[in-house]
């Protein structure tokens, strides 16, 4: 069995478009494919007859400063991202993830588009981009919508968007511009060596610093639910806060409250997950404190 | 249909797209660059690197179509032609000159990968070479060699200066004039250039595929098995069943128990049985009809592990029952023993069952010769069993079938059970046409034997000053569905298991056992990979309860010149265990710059508290032959042709570990020769005599011993010819740098050939060798001819807050007699200890139930770089007289004693002993936080 029948490569977001629904057969889009194309050669995918090539659309492989945004094409490869000067000053948690994801070969290919279209609620690229609050823009045949990041998922593996007709095309990343306030952002995660190489735990925060007070901040962890998860309380426990101990305490607090710790057979027991991941919320938001100095 | 018009290795090309291929088939299949290889198909080796547009990206999933417009450099596009010639660019010359060349099949997607780091970033140092061949996976795993080669590769490149050799690499201390010094391999250069051929690069006219259907059910009988619309499918050229064996319907390695296909009514025993056969003319068809066989089973209960194999009352799945042997060891009285004993200790450990995990998986190609003979093409450690096992089943002659041998991109004991040879005789002989059997990464890890999961009880018995007087071990080993070797590598586990010391009182009773789970077999180690854990762990735990220096306490013990080992034989000569205790102890103390006393104690990290840095040790033994009282013998032929050049050939099989290298040196230092001089042929059944199994680290012993006697004696056949010819005394003749001096003046080896001829005599000579004879176990004497001896150290540091562990140094000595090839010898201390790193912190292959889990690359994960620890290699030689210049083998010890010396470590690092493999992060950290009373 032929993993595709037919292979297309339009030159704009409407052809891409076009193809998917003009397709004699099921057609799925495909940027960097390394998930895709293992799925359909091991038999976890049904069959497709059309593939849509996304890499050859200018609109999706731009990477640049849009008014107040960092505006990432979904089809950008993380390679190429981690590498970028831009993304390197505004989205160091993004940067950080993307030199995680896979290796330096799959990294040549995989995509941010790929990666949240997947819908898993720990994968890395994912895990960052709702750190930083990334809104996605997504077109069909009906136009362009906006979606806000966390709209894009609805359970493990679910996307909100309907492949067959739905490309995500890029990400924006709101570039905060507050007044003598400072931005940073960090990545980190926790792996085991044995195994499939998804994370035991990753966490991403994002935060603006004022005087010595937390501005604002967001905390995602992943896998902390079903969809990615962003500890909502354990933020407002920080923001307006110094990050000093009584505060962190109040925040990781709520955080194992909020969060959805599950056991994953052969990776990470939920009580292993819950035990770790103070150390591993700790280390990263010292860290984007200090790079906030 | 749409065209892809690309630029490959400066080469144009418009090809018209075809539906589902990859860039990597459209590479080998269409434009023949078979140079980029496919170890996995999932985008997890990094074998199958190419560029894209200066970009490294992993062939095996990316869209042919996709690389329309763009610029594809493959490993065959990096040698340059500079008038007239290709030269190699500098990291081929750096590969090849740091002996990072093992197997050659990972290596141009290292040195394509290299290639593009050191374009973007020239000065690149270790870390940025590390992070950028993460995923380019190499399991012989000479990664510090890797790694010297390109940093070696990006200074010539900045300099323009040629490629630095290595510095580190020291000559054996015995004063020989060829081997003992550092040669290049022989076949590095084609491995490095892409040329290099393995099975499946080899196509052949009229080539149909081949694909077997598997059971997929661990345990059952065979009721219904309908391959009708398999056979009709179109493009389907046979599909053969159990009835159309012709005539042994088993094979094996020792006891023909494994059936080449499972017949109705028969017993599945695995979920790898073979049920039917199918050869179709694309890969694609072929499986297709596999999909379109339809097979229905009366399921059986699981055996799915050793312990419950022995119960009453569970299900047989031999006739003759669940136990393959049950192995005895016996030295001494052991009730005397313990009540001498002033302290007793016992435990309990577990070893899971690991896969070899080689970059190549399995190929073979059957091929029908028109006089009715048939050759097969494939990548094995036992060419001449090979041959057994397939004219058995075909009911012909040995001499019917020709085993051409091919290079093998890893074997590790993995390639010593048949695994397609049978089945495409068997399609080829049907279908009149060749047959190509390529199995997928999957295929390989479902279908080949693994490494003996184990549980291994041990019981120590030691009086106060350390002296250990009593050990009893109890074994269970789980052989899987069939006996492979399971039965040596039990006995060896077991005869090992007491460890490399001198003890009065040992008793071991080993169950080795079927099981409904893959057959296990031999993987480098051989079951004492197994054991040394265990008896590695308990010499710590014995350490600690007795308040003795850990390594005082090995050394005390240890076998020397003298010692009589736990199965009664005394050890006369070649024992550098203590010189290998006392060189590491110092290294030790020289590289860290500690006391004795604090040799072993946990060190916190000042800046970051949660980190614990801790040393840990072990020693081991292996033995080096089949041993057992088994004739372990080897043939070689030493020919001397016109032009004066010399080839030295056996059956014995090159598996990347350097043997072709090893014979080349010993028959260039034998005729005085320089090593160029000396080709090197092996692996194939028509031309080269039977050098037996290339399996428990014997080859360089015994085929270098052939191929040693084999020159010396075309030697004396040359002396004795000149002498006769010039009337001089034999003593009268000297050879010296590729010369023959007689009577005042020179003689080429050129010429040497003419004045034999003339005097019509072959300069060519076939010896048979056989190393000195053993006795069985349990009859005393000499079980082994040869004994390696190891220790190692590890560094570990513990992450106490989530359990992980860093391996951050090794120290790693080998006893190997004589150092032949110190450069080959020094990828395979580095490989060695990367294995036992795999062996012990990644490496689980999941059985449940008799299910496989991990049954893709992705689930089963052998080291990267990024693992790789700082290794310091100190080489011992004690000779062995009746080795090949004093050489033992070193193969296997290499890889023996890094286990324990890692979790002895973690245990003197946080204190929580680890008696499962793999090491389990979350364990740790548990552990911990109990105690905290988290």
């Amino acid at each position: 069995m032929n993993l595709w029948q037919e292979y297309k490569r339009p030159a704009s977001i409407a052809e891409a478009v076009q193809h998917l629904a003009a397709a004699p057969g099921p057609a799925l889009p495909i940027a960097g494919g390394t998930d895709l194309l293992l799925d359909l050669r091991q038999g976890n995918h049904p069959p497709v007859h059309t593939l849509v090539d996304l890499t050859f659309v200018p609109e999706m492989t731009a990477l640049e400063l849009r008014a107040d945004s960092l505006y990432i094409g979904a089809t950008v490869p993380v390679s190429r991202i981690a590498r970028d000067p831009l993304a390197g000053a505004h989205a160091q948690a993004l940067v950080e993830a993307c030199n995680l994801i896979a290796g330096p070969q799959v990294r040549n290919t995989a995509t941010l588009g790929g990666n949240v279209a997947h819908a898993l609620p720990a994968a890395d690229g994912t895990i960052a981009l709702a750190a930083l609050d990334a809104a996605a823009e997504v077109a069909s045949a009906a136009g362009t919508r906006k979606m806000p990041f966390a709209s894009l998922f609805l359970g493990p593996g679910k996307s909100a968007i309907d492949k067959s007709k739905e490309i995500i095309v890029g990400f924006h990343i709101p570039i905060t511009n507050y007044q003598s306030s400072i931005t940073a952002s960090c990545f980190k995660r926790v792996m085991r060596p044995q195994g499939v190489a998804l994370p035991i735990l990753n966490c991403a925060v994002w935060l603006t610093r004022a005087d010595d007070a937390i501005a604002d901040i967001r905390i995602a962890v992943g896998p902390g639910g079903p969809v990615p998860f962003r500890a909502a309380e354990a933020e407002s426990a920080l923001r307006g806060q110094p990050p000093a101990e009584e505060a962190f305490s109040r925040a990781l607090d709520a955080l194992l409250d909020q969060a959805k710790f599950r056991t994953s057979a052969r990776r990470a027991s939920a009580d292993y997950r819950r035990h770790i991941v103070g150390g591993l919320f700790k280390d990263v938001l010292e860290t984007a404190w200090k790079r906030a100095e | 249909m749409s065209t892809i018009n690309l630029t490959v290795n400066n080469q144009p090309y418009s090809l018209e797209a075809v539906p589902g291929e990859t860039l990597s088939t459209l590479l080998r299949e269409r434009l023949r660059l078979t140079g980029t290889k496919i170890g996995c198909d999932e985008a997890e080796c990094g074998a199958c690197t190419v560029l894209v547009d200066g970009e490294p990206m992993m062939s095996c999933v990316y869209p042919a179509e996709r690389a329309d417009g763009k610029t594809v450099l493959t490993i065959e596009g990096l040698a340059q032609r500079v008038h007239d010639e290709m030269k190699l660019h500098p990291l081929q010359e750096a590969f090849v000159e740091h002996g990072a060349v093992q197997c050659g099949f990972c290596i141009p997607g290292q040195i394509m990968t290299a290639h593009a780091l050191l374009k973007r970033n020239p000065d690149a140092d270790s870390d940025e070479i590390r992070f950028a061949l993460k995923d380019t996976l190499c399991r012989c795993a000479g990664y510090p060699s890797i790694e010297n080669a390109i940093l070696a590769a990006a200074q010539a490149l900045r300099t323009g200066e040629p490629v630095q050799k290595p510095t580190h690499v020291p000559d054996s201390i015995h004063g020989y004039k060829t081997v003992g010094h550092s040669h290049l391999r022989p076949e590095a250069v084609e491995k490095v250039t892409g040329a290099a051929v393995y099975t499946d690069d080899l196509k052949f006219e009229g080539m149909l595929c081949a694909k077997v259907k598997r059971a997929m059910i661990p345990h059952g009988f065979l009721t219904k098995l309908d391959v009708s619309k398999a056979k009709a499918l179109k493009g389907v050229a046979a599909v053969l069943t159990a009835e159309d064996i012709p005539a042994e319907k088993n094979h094996g390695l020792v006891i023909y128990d494994w059936p080449t296909l499972v017949g109705l009514g028969e017993r599945v025993r695995y979920v790898g049985d073979a049920l039917a056969i199918v050869a179709a003319e694309t890969s694609e068809i072929a499986e297709q009809a596999v999909g379109l066989i339809e097979a229905e089973f009366d399921l059986q209960p699981v055996i799915s592990n050793p312990v419950m194999a022995r119960q009453e009352g569970v299900p047989q799945i031999h006739e003759q029952g669940n136990l393959l042997k049950h192995i005895k060891v016996r030295k001494g009285d052991m009730e005397k023993g313990f009540a001498e004993a002033d302290v007793i200790l016992e435990h309990t450990f577990h070893t899971p069952t690991t896969d070899h995990a080689f970059m190549e998986p399995e190929c073979s190609i059957g091929v029908p010769l028109p006089d009715g003979r048939m050759e097969i093409y494939v990548g094995s450690q036992i060419p001449y069993q090979d041959r057994t096992q397939v004219t058995r089943v075909m009911g012909w002659p040995e001499e019917r079938v020709r085993i051409v041998g091919q290079l093998m991109g890893g074997g590790f004991g993995g390639k010593e059970d048949v695994a397609g040879q049978i089945h495409v005789a068997m399609l080829a002989n049907v279908t009149q046409r060749p047959v190509k059997l390529l199995f997928d990464r999957r295929d390989s890890l479902i279908v080949h034997p693994k490494r003996h999961a184990t549980q291994i009880r041990v019981k120590v018995g030691a009086k106060l000053d350390g002296r250990i007087v009593a050990m009893e071990t109890e074994l269970y080993g789980d052989t899987g569905a069939y006996a492979s070797l399971g039965e040596k590598v039990m006995t060896r586990a077991t005869t090992h298991s007491a460890g490399p010391y001198e003890i009065e009182h040992v008793r071991a009773d080993c169950y080795a056992m079927y099981t409904n789970n893959p057959p296990a077999g031999a993987f480098r180690g051989f079951g004492v990979t197994q054991s040394a854990f265990a008896v590695e762990s308990m010499m710590d735990m014995l350490a600690d309860r007795l308040g003795i220096d850990r390594i005082e306490l090995r050394r005390m013990n240890a076998l020397r010149v003298g010692s009589v080992t736990n199965t009664g034989q005394r050890l006369t000569e070649s024992v550098g265990l203590t010189e290998c205790i006392d060189r590491v102890s110092n290294a030790m103390l020289q590289i860290s710059g500690l006391s004795r006393e604090d040799l072993f104690k946990p060190r916190v990290t000042p800046e970051a508290p949660h980190l614990v840095r801790a040393w840990g040790f072990a020693s081991a033994y292996k033995n080096t032959g089949l041993g057992g009282g088994a004739p372990d013998i080897s043939g070689a032929d030493v020919e001397l042709y016109e032009d004066g050049h010399f080839q030295v050939r056996s059956s014995a099989a090159e598996l990347g570990q350097g043997l072709v290298t090893v014979m080349r040196l010993i028959v260039a230092e034998e005729m005085s020769v320089p090593p160029e001089q000396v080709r090197v042929l092996v692996m194939d059944t028509d031309l080269t005599p039977n050098g037996g199994p290339t399996t428990a680290s014997r080859q360089t012993f015994v085929t270098g011993n052939a191929s040693r006697y084999a020159a010396k004696t075309l030697r004396d056949q040359i002396t004795a010819a000149l002498a006769e010819k010039y009337d001089i005394r034999p003593e009268q003749i000297r050879y010296e740098n590729g010369s023959i001096h007689v009577n005042g003046h020179s003689l080429s080896y050129a010429d040497v050939y003419r004045e034999m001829t003339a005097l019509g005599q072959q300069p060519r000579v076939r010896y048979e060798y056989e190393a000195p004879k053993t006795k069985p176990l349990g009859e005393g004497g000499d079980m082994h001819f040869a004994f390696s001896f190891a220790t190692q150290a590890a560094e570990v540091e513990v992450n106490k807050l989530t359990g992980e562990v860093r391996v951050l140094r090794v120290v790693s000595a080998n006893d190997v007699g004589a150092a032949i090839n110190p450069l080959g010898l020094q990828g395979q201390v580095e490989g060695g200890v990367m294995m036992g790193l795999g062996n012990c912190l990644t490496e689980e292959f999941i059985v449940e139930e008799g299910n496989v889990v991990s049954d893709r690359l992705a689930r089963y994960r052998i080291p990267g770089i990024m693992l790789t620890p700082e290794i310091t290699s100190i080489i011992v030689e004690h000779p062995i007289s009746a080795g090949p210049f004093g050489a033992k083998g070193v193969g296997e010890i290499s890889s023996i004693p890094t286990t324990p010396a890692i979790t002895n470590a973690i245990y003197n690092a946080v204190g929580v002993r680890i008696d499962k493999l793999p090491v389990d992060q979350e364990l740790i950290a548990r552990e911990l936080w109990e105690r905290e009373g988290k």
